[in-house]
Order: C-alpha cells, then sequence, then structure tokens
C-alpha cells in the first residue's frame, strides 16, 4: 500500500470528504464561510484542543517567568513633570507616591507622551470593536474566534505599551486575565458536554435545538458562535497576560 | 495564479527567512521575523487561502513582533554566536 501523490485528485479524501463538505456544509449548518464550518463544526474537537494549547502556552509562561517580588528594588525613579528634574530615591527614603507633581517611570525607557497616549485612547475602542466584529461576523467573512480574539488582546497590549505597565495591570490584573482565559475554554468544553448531557455525541451541536427551539441546522449555527466566543475570550486574555510576563520579567513592574 | 508575482514573493520568503537568522543584531532579527510573517500572509492570499492569512497578519504584525521586542528588551541587543 503506499500514499497517493501531493495534491492527487483521486485520493480517498478528494473523493468522498472534500465534496461532502463542500456541498453539504451550508444546508447541514447555514454557515456560507466554509472554513469556519470546517473548523468550528466538522473538526471542532481538533479546535477545543488547539484553545487548550493556546491557554497552556500562557500558563507556561507565567510558571516560567513569574516572580513575585519578595524585597522592594534597590531605588525608585521619580521625575517632577513640570521641571523634568529625576529623583533617585534609594530603598528606605521616602517617595512621593500620592503626589500630583511626581509621577514614577520606569529604569531604563522614555518619558511617556501625552500624544501616544490620547491618539491610542482615542483609537483604542474602534479597534475593539473590529474585534468584537470579526468574531460575531466569521460566519459570512473570513475570521472567527481566534482572529478577532488576537485583534482584541493587541488592542490591550497597545495600551499597556503607550501608558505604563502599571496602569494597565491596575485596570486588567493578571488574575482577571487568567481567569477570563480558563473561562474561554471552558465555555467551549462546556457547550460540547451539554449536547452530551442532552443525548448525542460530543460537541453535536444540532442537540441544541432541544433547549433553545430552533431547527436543527439554526441550532449547528448557534453552536458555532458560542463557541467562537469561548475561543475569542480564551486567545484575548492568554494574549495579555503572556505579554505581562514577558516584558516584566514576571515582576509585573516596569515595562516595555 | 500570475506567477510572476508568486516568484518574487518567494524569492523575498527565502532571502528574508536566511537573514532572520544570521543577523546578529537581535532587535533587526525581530523586525525581520516581521517581514517574513507579513510575506507569507501575501503567498497565502495569493493562493487564494484568506482566513490563513488574515490570522498570520493579525498574529504576525499584532502579536508575534510585539513579543519578540519585548523579549529583546529584557535581554541583550546582540546576539552571543
Amino acid at each position: 500500500m503506499d500514499f497517493p501523490a501531493y495534491g492527487d485528485p483521486e485520493s480517498p479524501a478528494s473523493q468522498h470528504v472534500s465534496p461532502y463538505y463542500i456541498e453539504k456544509a451550508i444546508e447541514d449548518t447555514a454557515v456560507p464561510n466554509l472554513v469556519t464550518a470546517v473548523l468550528a463544526d466538522y473538526r471542532g474537537y481538533d479546535t477545543l484542543f488547539e484553545t487548550a494549547v493556546i491557554f497552556t502556552a500562557g500558563l507556561a509562561c507565567f510558571i516560567l517567568l513569574r516572580r513575585f517580588r519578595r524585597e522592594p528594588p534597590q531605588f525608585r525613579l521619580y521625575r517632577h513633570l513640570d521641571t523634568g528634574v529625576t529623583l533617585i530615591i534609594e530603598q528606605g527614603g521616602k517617595e512621593p507616591t500620592d503626589s500630583d507633581e511626581f509621577r514614577r517611570i520606569d529604569s531604563q525607557w522614555v518619558p511617556y507622551d501625552l500624544i501616544m497616549q490620547k491618539a491610542v485612547g482615542l483609537v483604542v475602542p474602534f479597534l475593539q470593536l473590529f474585534a468584537l466584529y470579526v468574531i460575531a461576523h466569521g460566519h459570512h467573512s473570513p475570521g472567527g474566534g481566534f482572529q478577532g480574539g488576537v485583534i482584541f488582546g493587541a488592542t490591550l497590549i497597545l495600551i499597556a505599551i503607550s501608558n505604563d505597565l502599571r496602569s494597565t495591570t491596575r485596570r486588567i490584573s493578571e488574575t482577571i486575565s487568567s481567569k477570563l482565559a480558563s473561562t474561554g475554554v471552558l465555555i467551549y468544553a462546556g457547550t460540547g458536554a451539554l449536547c452530551l448531557l442532552l443525548g448525542a455525541n460530543f460537541l453535536n451541536y444540532s442537540q441544541l435545538s432541544k433547549l433553545i427551539h430552533v431547527s436543527t441546522v439554526m441550532a449547528r449555527s448557534h453552536g458555532i458562535l458560542l463557541i467562537e466566543i469561548g475561543v475569542g475570550l480564551a486567545v484575548a486574555a492568554v494574549m495579555i497576560w503572556i505579554y505581562y510576563n514577558l516584558v516584566s520579567a514576571g515582576r509585573h513592574d516596569e515595562g516595555l | 495564479m500570475i506567477w510572476q508575482f508568486d516568484l518574487i514573493i518567494l524569492t523575498l520568503v527565502v532571502i528574508s527567512g536566511i537573514a532572520a537568522i544570521s543577523i546578529r543584531d537581535l532587535l533587526g532579527a525581530s523586525v525581520l521575523f516581521g517581514a517574513y510573517s507579513f510575506l507569507m500572509c501575501l503567498a497565502w492570499a495569493a493562493m487564494g487561502a484568506v482566513d490563513v492569512a488574515f490570522t498570520e497578519a493579525s498574529v504576525g504584525a499584532g502579536v508575534s513582533t510585539v513579543f519578540f521586542v519585548a523579549a529583546v528588551f529584557r535581554t541583550s541587543r546582540r546576539s552571543k554566536d
């Protein structure tokens, strides 16, 4: 027995499997984008483990890099905003933490630019809206859960680059992002388990029609949307989680 | 499709790939990885795989280059070998 040649149109995969997917996908699932239908419905088991692998990558970065700080750093730098004078305060000195005129800066970097901060602050909501559009419209246009999730994570990284790392960590802490990542994987596996509880195979979305009272075909379309949301959530949270651990070498203190 | 276009993209992919692993400056290497990612995105779009091209564009331009630059920021900028 020998393997068929590359791209052989007579091979069994091209004779039986591909024509079935191409012809029957839209009447089985009502999803015009064939790639999303195959990835999320016919081969949904692989996509579940892909999402689990992405979560494992974030977890591995956390385990390898994270250092919960035992002792405070040697010195901290504070900059007077009006005159530009930088103070170096050694350990044990009094730090102007609550003052409006002093701002803490990192030890290896360049002044935060007000123009960059405000410009990014204006553009980011539109980017996030585009990311949500890509997730929700994955049925009809190229895209889907993974692409929209990466774009959303990239907007959070953009906020972290233009403002300080510390102010971003205060808004979206590492605890929240790790829990959102695991919630995303849980949504995906939970949909599959729900289909199992309703009486059919794992990840057979047609059984969801017992719960939502639509036709079987529309139930598969909605099942695909549900798992795309899970994938997008997991991927966005893992992107910002890896960025936090990578750019500050685990200490979550100073960054790019 | 247009074979000249595919040939140019393929040549540039090979050149940027070889350059990215043999350059000494690590920040330049991460920028070359970003260029490689963009050229692969064009190659896939020329082949008709639009979903894959979208994924590669978002991952290569949004996230992968930033991770490389962050890693170079925390370690040295010059390669040891």
